[in-house]
């Protein structure tokens, strides 16, 4: 029996080198949901770049006033600029019926975005900084991440439009195909605001901020989890020496 | 105190069923690592029912509303994220239980005689379970929530003749709709709870009746004392009691460090795509059931045609069934049997693991040749069980425990 569970452990080895096949590659962000500055310049990102289009629909005002520490004035004045009451959720006016006419499809709702992909954060992240100049698109932008997505490069003025390069890849079959190399950082004339480790910054606070309305309890659930877990390491020990206490007789 | 247990004593039999069931009922005194999940599936099946009732005072079995209830639980609704993640970990983590629970079972033989029926009434738990589980996955409706259902449904409609039919009546509706989350509440919040707790009072009641095997495969009612107590037997309550605690607080330490550390555990408890509300439009590039159901899913998959397919999937269930009349040992221990029951045993838990994991995986030739192996392996495991189970070399059992 001893022998019977290490040996089967080892049999089970290669299902971790199958498991680590076919990941795409995307960049890392490191993002700290305590850092509520970052989450204050995300939510401001958000409401002015994103909220155009996409809606945070499960994601009330009130909750950012708890969350990042801001008061109900200044959600109200920074925030919110259409009339809503602090208890209200992150809604747009466009009417879906109308985005769809506009876009092809109705920009999806942010509530979840950072959480229904694999390494949702990563995903952002990368995906927020691989838009290029597509003139073939009827955005005139594509994206290396996300290939054809309907979406425009919003946040063009900050990082102004950035060119993709990429190499001609023959494969063993003798089929050609184009494989992205590297970004061109936007040539004059189609400069954005700031430069590209500021712009890396920005998308890092979005980022942030998409990551936390994903989920807003994160923070204190952890914290709330540190006190669980020694409560009943504290309780698992006294179990275990009273276990001990009646078993005496028994051994 | 004593005369109000009196009075209550007069009226319905409180100390004899206590003293039948905790305090005289005599278990083998060398249960080890494997017994302690017995209970812990039980302490599951009351979190499960516990934190069930809460939840549905928040949720609604609408296919307009379910999602964002499901949302507005895990933001406004006081703890509603903790009673959740309890739920939804303790789904999978009752079935992390039952399956070593199963395994316990397997291996030391605790399915022979006389034990059979506890064996198929255990069978039927895990039966309701899976039929729980399904229909649970189905209320948060999301991506893989809608189209899970939606294939494993279709399933059914694989039967000859009546196929569509059925698939048809099972979902209320040509798609899986409002309709099928409607009635899929209604069985996972009450038909089948109600069904798993009569069957796990009738698998302890038959427990109690033949008493529990151990480690050993000893009847340790053969030796008994002067006053008619096993040699070998230790009353449950204080001995088991107190020492299932100890299982329960190391239970509760992984468990709570999956609810508030990894409630997704990467994808394998929560899926990224259920955070997406379902789209009937929408097709998910790569439909899975969540790991639980995946060796069976992938024997579905490893057989080229539908109907057969689906006869293998439960077939695949079906033989767990009837494992007390396959195992022809004269010994029940794994402890006293021979090589080639080890040997077996080891090949179907890697078959298991293996198809599980191939379960997961999107289809490929490499896979499905894999997947074809080792459900072959899981069929031959009881299949041959009449055979090398006859066999095979036991050694001598001892008269007593050992330890």
């Amino acid at each position: 029996m001893k022998k019977l569970i290490p040996t089967l452990l080892l049999l089970l080895v290669p299902l971790g080198a199958l498991a680590s096949e076919g990941a795409v590659q995307l960049d890392h962000v490191a993002i700290d949901l305590k850092d509520q500055a970052a989450l204050q310049r995300g939510a401001k990102y958000f409401v002015n770049y994103c909220m155009g289009c996409h809606s945070a629909q499960y994601v009330r005002y009130e909750r950012l006033m708890t969350d990042l520490g801001l008061t109900k004035r200044e959600v109200m004045d920074n925030l919110m600029f259409t009339g809503e009451k602090i208890g209200d959720k992150m809604v747009i006016a466009a009417r879906p019926a109308d985005q769809e006419k506009w876009f092809g499809k109705q920009p999806p709702d942010l509530s979840l975005v950072a959480r229904n992909r694999k390494q949702g954060p990563d995903w952002l992240y990368t995906y927020l900084r691989s838009f290029y100049l597509d003139p073939s698109r009827p955005m005139g932008v594509n994206n290396t991440l996300f290939k054809d997505v309907g979406m425009p490069q919003v946040l063009w003025d900050l990082q102004g439009f950035q060119t993709a390069v990429f190499k001609e890849e023959t494969n063993e079959e003798g089929y050609t195909h184009k494989v992205f190399e590297h970004f061109e950082p936007p040539a004059n004339g189609m400069k954005g605001k700031l430069t590209p480790p500021q712009y890396d910054q920005v998308v890092r606070d979005l980022v942030t901020f998409l990551t936390y309305i994903g989920e807003p309890v994160q923070v204190e659930r952890r914290e709330l989890g540190i006190k669980v877990i020694i409560f009943l390491l504290l309780f698992t020990v006294l179990a275990y020496f009273l276990k001990k206490e009646y078993w005496r007789d028994i051994h | 105190m004593s005369s109000l247990l009196n009075w209550i004593d007069e009226r319905f039999p409180l100390t004899k069923v206590w003293n039948e069931h905790l305090a005289q009922y005599y278990a083998p005194k060398n249960f080890n690592f494997w017994y302690f999940f017995g209970s812990l599936a039980l302490l599951v099946l009351v979190n499960q029912i516990v934190t069930g009732i809460w939840l549905t005072m928040n949720y609604k079995p609408d296919a307009d509303l379910a999602f964002g209830s499901i949302e507005y639980i895990m933001r406004d609704v006081n703890w509603g994220w903790l009673i959740r993640y309890m739920h939804s970990t303790g789904a999978s983590a009752f079935f992390i239980v039952v399956y070593l629970h199963m395994f316990r079972g397997l291996i030391y033989g605790s399915h022979q005689k006389p034990r059979e029926l506890i064996w198929i009434f255990g069978m039927l738990i895990y039966l309701a379970l899976m039929a729980e589980a399904f229909m649970g996955y189905l209320l948060p409706w999301g991506q893989m929530s809608y189209w899970g259902a939606q294939v494993i449904i279709s399933l059914f409609s694989a039967v000859p003749v009546v196929g569509d039919q059925l698939a048809l009546w099972i979902r209320g509706d040509f798609v899986v709709s409002d309709a099928t989350l409607n009635r899929f509440f209604a069985f996972h919040v009450i038909a089948l709870p109600l069904v798993l707790v009569m069957l796990v009072f009738v698998h302890i009641v038959a427990l109690h009746k033949v008493g529990s095997n151990n480690p050993d495969g000893v009847e340790i009612k053969k030796k008994k004392d002067a006053n008619g107590i096993p040699l070998d037997g230790i009353p449950f309550h204080p001995y088991y009691t107190v020492k299932d605690i100890v299982g329960v607080g190391v239970f509760l330490i992984l468990f709570s460090l999956v609810i508030f550390f990894m409630p997704e555990l990467g994808g394998w408890f929560l899926e990224p795509d259920n955070f997406s509300p379902a789209d009937p439009l929408k097709t998910p590039p790569h439909i899975v059931p969540l790991w639980y159901f995946t060796p069976f899913y992938a024997i579905l998959r490893a057989v080229p045609d539908k109907f057969l397919g689906v006869m293998a999937m439960f077939t695949a269930i079906a033989a767990l069934f009837v494992l007390p009349w396959l195992d022809r040992s004269g010994v029940r221990s794994i402890r006293y049997k021979g090589p080639i029951f080890k040997l077996a045993v080891g090949v179907f838990v890697v078959s298991f693991v293996m198809l599980g994991f191939f379960g997961t995986q999107p289809p490929s030739p490499t896979y499905t040749a894999f997947a074809r192996i080792f459900a072959v392996l899981y069929f031959a495991f009881f299949v041959l069980m009449p055979v090398y189970s006859k066999i095979d070399k036991t050694k001598p059992v001892p008269e007593r425990v050992t330890k």
